[in-house]
């Protein structure tokens, strides 16, 4: 590193540490959101109101194209060869047959692969989105057990996957690290989370638990998962000239086009990235080695790649959440008050990626409590690097707080809301920022009521029919609200024969959250236009900024992007308008959009439509790009999504099976935008916690480092007959400090859930299961 | 030899190794069937044969000399989408859409069972008609993995497009 670099890194670091001291500080006012959208007053609107996906028609026809369904002239097909070693080098290849086997294109290798950079590893950089910081294809070295090491191309996919099938490896075994003792006993380290520790003390949490007349203190454990989207992870990539052209289902489009850019030392510019629809990511559908694999061996033989990951290759070249094991210990007096919570533990990550599991960051904001401990360690293991998996960090760490609050509860003889509500916090207990929006006993009075709470029994094995022993138990949700910077929205209005038309274009991801469909929403409202006049286009690098559908935070950044582009929009149309306008002489902050046409907030009846002041100016088109603000609200308040979660199961006394018979979240999230589509993401959140608590694992050889299960067939995942109906219910109190008064809603819906069918079954049988997922052989 | 594909003859594959799965995509370009595992696991790439509900990535092309495969680009008639189609739209039965052709392929082929009596798992007596009740869907629509957690939507649309059909 330079001493130019240095310099200008700790020049951003002091920005960063003045920015942290003063922006609690500042008046709201100066902060985004600080004066609430104007969006949140209207009530009539769209907002609010369900709203069909736009892209329905498409999905339900299968007309809407997935990256392994564009297709080039003279493309060939991809097919991987997996290392079975976890640590090592490629000692040989015997590659005679591959390359003889009829169709065969290319096989690729370490030894003829073309020279690459090394990818950057995500979070080292704002665009750097790369899965770890090692070469790919680029020397004999074997990092874990399932890494690509051949690529076969062939004319169709069945020679390659049988050239594949015909080539040979030995291999130099190196001693490598795969049980989880022999990583805790290699050390483990503090975990740091984009360059911050998972370290938190407040007051002395040991002497507070010693003392204090109740107390819980127990380890949960969680193991490996993976998203298991049901589209493979796949690329269609061609090279035109010098540019690279990338067919890809992506959650962070741009940052990935950057990242494989600097990998073959291209502008940014020359990588054009496209994911008009992802078949579920969760957080998987990010850059892997089989997107830079398939654009290098695409190079070397000068034509067209599609590469599909089989499913067994999305178990080898996809990380998932890792394994966890958590202590939480609570100290509390006889009514209930928090005097010490203690959440720590590790999980294991590989010594080339940056992804520490960050299971306390759920806790900080959770409890009142004087003493507070929360710490994250991390192990190093030779395996896939490990991702985020929905809510990294809160779906295991709520597993294990809110185990414990119920065990606490059962300690001190009370009912579990009531513990929970009486260790409400009134401003942020770690950060001691005031809340933006906290509404939880709102949603646990609710949720109670609509689930029948009172129905339950406090005494665990009490419920029976037949041999199905009944229980009910509850936990609390919760997620950040995230707002990322680097979004922007360019917004184009044209006008055609005499109507207008806006066009929203926004570097964003859908993958079924409902983003396109939202977005168009919103801008409908914002610009006061009908939701068939307004076209969002998304997934594409080539649209400026970049945005992750990432941290929940996707709907708040397109959200602050567009409420920019709105603002330059006004501003641009007032000096089109001109002097001759009903607007003229207003400034851009005194005017809003309102029946396709701008006007005096204060005064709606001093206006001008777009169409006038298009044509007056002689004009078909108008457009601005703008960037949103700097999410400063992060630093000023401290900002949370929440939900109350209830769960009956039933217990089969003879074999020990579990079924969820009933499930209800109650969740606080700020304004929902689209009822219709929010009510999909909370439960598909909560049918992965489902899964998680039950049957969801990722079976890891620790003698070998391989995965054993890597197919639907053997990772289980909810299917129809172990889904209840679910209710879901929010509060739907708009946060008054984030665009639309919305919050992010793809993460919150799974956290709490595996806490709240473990405390059903505690209920339902007197057992409790602190080590997932719930199988049957621990309740036998 | 040839295959009938939403009513429209085609040649096979050169190659009996080609699944129909991979014909359907790679040879025909209708990518509306999906490949979610390969290997029968998820029912993503579920086709109607005869009417019969297939996996068609365990199925060879060449085995399908002469019969009708009816795929999701085949199920709208006239621009008009399927009622089912419709209905999964109307009750969100899918976020991303991966799993949705298979889906909707599934149910179809599962209303028919059902019609001809076909009994289940759960179906308490087998000598009754079997009926299309919340469980018997569920239990009939396992072999559909949807990972987004659309299962309240896929079986509300069912129901609405085929339990109100059978009442009517």
């Amino acid at each position: 590193m330079s001493i130019l670099d240095t310099a200008k890194e700790t020049a951003q670091g002091l920005m960063q540490g003045a920015l942290e001291k003063l922006v609690p500080l500042a008046p709201d006012s100066w902060i985004p959101g600080g004066v609430p959208d104007p969006l949140i007053a209207r009530k009539h609107g769209l907002i609010g109101s369900p709203v069909s996906r736009l892209d329905g028609a498409f999905k339900v026809q299968g007309q809407a194209p997935f990256a392994a369904e564009f297709r080039f002239d003279r493309m060939t097909y991809a097919a991987l060869a997996y290392a079975t070693v976890a640590r090592g080098r490629v000692a040989s290849i015997d590659s005679a047959a591959a390359e003889g086997a009829p169709g065969v294109v290319l096989v690729m290798t370490h030894r003829n692969a073309p020279r690459m950079n090394t990818p950057a590893v995500f979070g080292s950089s704002p665009s750097a989105v790369g899965p770890s910081d090692l070469p790919i294809f680029q020397d004999d070295r074997v990092h874990w057990n399932g890494q690509p090491i051949a690529c076969v191309l062939a004319e169709t996919q069945e020679q390659a996957d049988h050239a594949a099938s015909l080539l040979a490896f030995t291999y130099d075994e190196e001693p490598s690290t795969t049980t989880l003792e022999g990583a805790r006993a290699a050390g483990t380290e503090q975990g740091v989370m984009m360059g911050r520790p998972l370290l938190n003390k407040i007051g002395d949490a040991d002497a507070a638990l010693a003392a204090a007349p109740h107390s819980v203190d127990h380890l949960y454990r969680t193991p490996r998962h993976n998203h298991n989207a049901i589209e493979p992870h796949a690329a269609t990539i061609a090279w035109v000239d010098d540019q690279l052209h990338i067919h890809d289902a992506s959650q962070m489009v741009t940052q990935q086009a950057q990242t494989v850019a600097e990998v073959f030392d291209l502008k940014p510019d020359q990588v054009r990235l496209t994911s008009p629809y992802v078949g579920g990511g969760f957080g998987s559908k990010g850059l892997w080695d089989h997107q830079i694999i398939g654009a290098a061996a695409a190079k070397l033989c000068g034509r067209p790649v599609r590469i599909t990951l089989s499913r067994e290759g999305v178990y080898r070249v996809v990380g998932g959440r890792t394994l966890t094991e958590q202590r939480v210990a609570i100290g509390a007096q006889a009514d209930g008050a928090i005097d010490a919570l203690i959440h720590t533990g590790m999980a294991v990550m590989t010594p080339h990626n940056s992804m520490p599991e960050p299971f306390t960051l759920g806790t900080q904001s959770a409890y009142a409590s004087p003493n507070i401990t929360l710490q994250v360690k991390m192990a190093k293991m030779n395996m896939l690097a490990n991702t985020f998996m929905r809510a990294p960090g809160e779906a295991v760490g709520t597993f294990a707080l809110e185990s414990a609050i119920d065990e606490l509860a059962v300690e001190l003889g009370m009912d579990p809301i009531d513990l929970r509500l009486r260790n409400e916090p009134d401003r942020d207990p770690v950060s001691g920022l005031p809340f933006s929006s906290r509404n939880i006993a709102e949603a646990w009075r609710r949720g109670a009521e609509a689930f029948g709470w009172n129905e339950r029994s406090a005494t665990p094995g009490t419920r029976r029919d037949g041999e199905w022993q009944v229980g009910m138990g509850c936990a609390t949700g919760t997620y950040p609200y995230y707002r990322m910077p680097g979004a922007e929205a360019r917004i184009t209005l044209t006008l055609q024969d005499g109507a207008i038309h806006a066009k929203v274009e926004i570097a964003a991801a859908e993958m079924g959250m409902g983003t396109s469909t939202t977005t168009a929403i919103v801008a409908a409202e914002r610009l006061g236009l009908p939701i068939e006049q307004v076209e969002v286009a998304y997934g594409d690098s080539a649209i400026p900024g970049a945005i992750m559908a990432g941290g929940s935070q996707q709907t708040a950044a397109i959200g602050g992007a567009v409420i920019a582009a709105h603002n330059a929009l006004v501003a641009e149309l007032l000096k089109l308008a001109g002097n001759d306008s009903p607007l003229a002489g207003l400034s851009p902050d005194e005017v809003g959009s309102e029946g396709a046409a701008l006007c005096k907030l204060d005064d709606p009846g001093r206006r001008e439509s777009y169409a006038s002041i298009l044509g007056r100016a002689q004009r078909d088109q108008v457009s601005v790009t703008q960037a949103g603000s700097p999410p400063l609200e992060l630093m000023h308040w401290s900002m949370h999504s929440h939900s109350a979660l209830f769960c009956e199961v039933r217990v089969n006394a003879v074999t020990g099976e579990t079924r969820v018979g009933r499930f209800l979240g109650a969740f606080d999230c700020g304004r929902i935008l689209n009822p219709k589509t929010a009510r999909s993401q909370f439960r598909g959140g909560i049918i992965m916690g489902l899964g998680m608590a039950l049957m969801e694992e990722t079976q890891f050889d620790e003698r070998n480092g391989r995965i054993m299960n890597p197919s639907l067939a053997e990772y289980h995942v909810p299917v129809h007959l172990d889904v209840p109906e679910i209710d879901v219910i929010w509060t739907d109190i708009p946060d008054p400090h984030t665009p639309m008064g919305a919050h992010g809603i793809g993460e919150i819906g799974i956290t709490g859930v595996a806490a709240a069918v473990a405390n059903a079954v505690y209920n339902a049988t007197g057992r409790r299961v602190r080590d997932l997922p719930i199988t049957l052989d621990k309740l036998i | 030899m040839s295959l009938i594909v939403n009513g429209t003859s085609v040649a096979p594959p050169d190659d009996p190794r080609v699944s129909l799965l991979d014909h359907l995509r790679e040879g025909l370009h209708l990518t509306g069937t999906k490949k979610g595992c390969n290997q029968g696991a998820c029912g993503a790439c579920t086709v109607l044969v005869d009417g019969e509900r297939i996996l068609s990535c365990l199925a060879l092309a060449v085995q399908y000399d002469g019969r009708h495969i009816t795929t999701v680009e085949g199920l709208a008639q006239d621009d008009a989408l399927h009622p089912l189609q419709a209905a999964f739209i109307e009750h969100d039965g899918f976020q991303c859409g991966y799993c949705t052709p298979g889906q909707i392929c599934s149910a179809i082929g599962m209303a028919a069972e059902v019609e001809r009596g076909v009994p289940s798992h759960v179906t308490a007596d087998l000598r009754a008609d079997a009926a299309l009740t919340r469980e018997e869907i569920q239990e009939r629509m396992s072999g559909n993995l949807c990972r987004c957690g659309a299962h309240n939507g896929i079986v509300a649309a069912i129901q609405a497009t085929f339990v109100v059909e059978a009442q009517a």
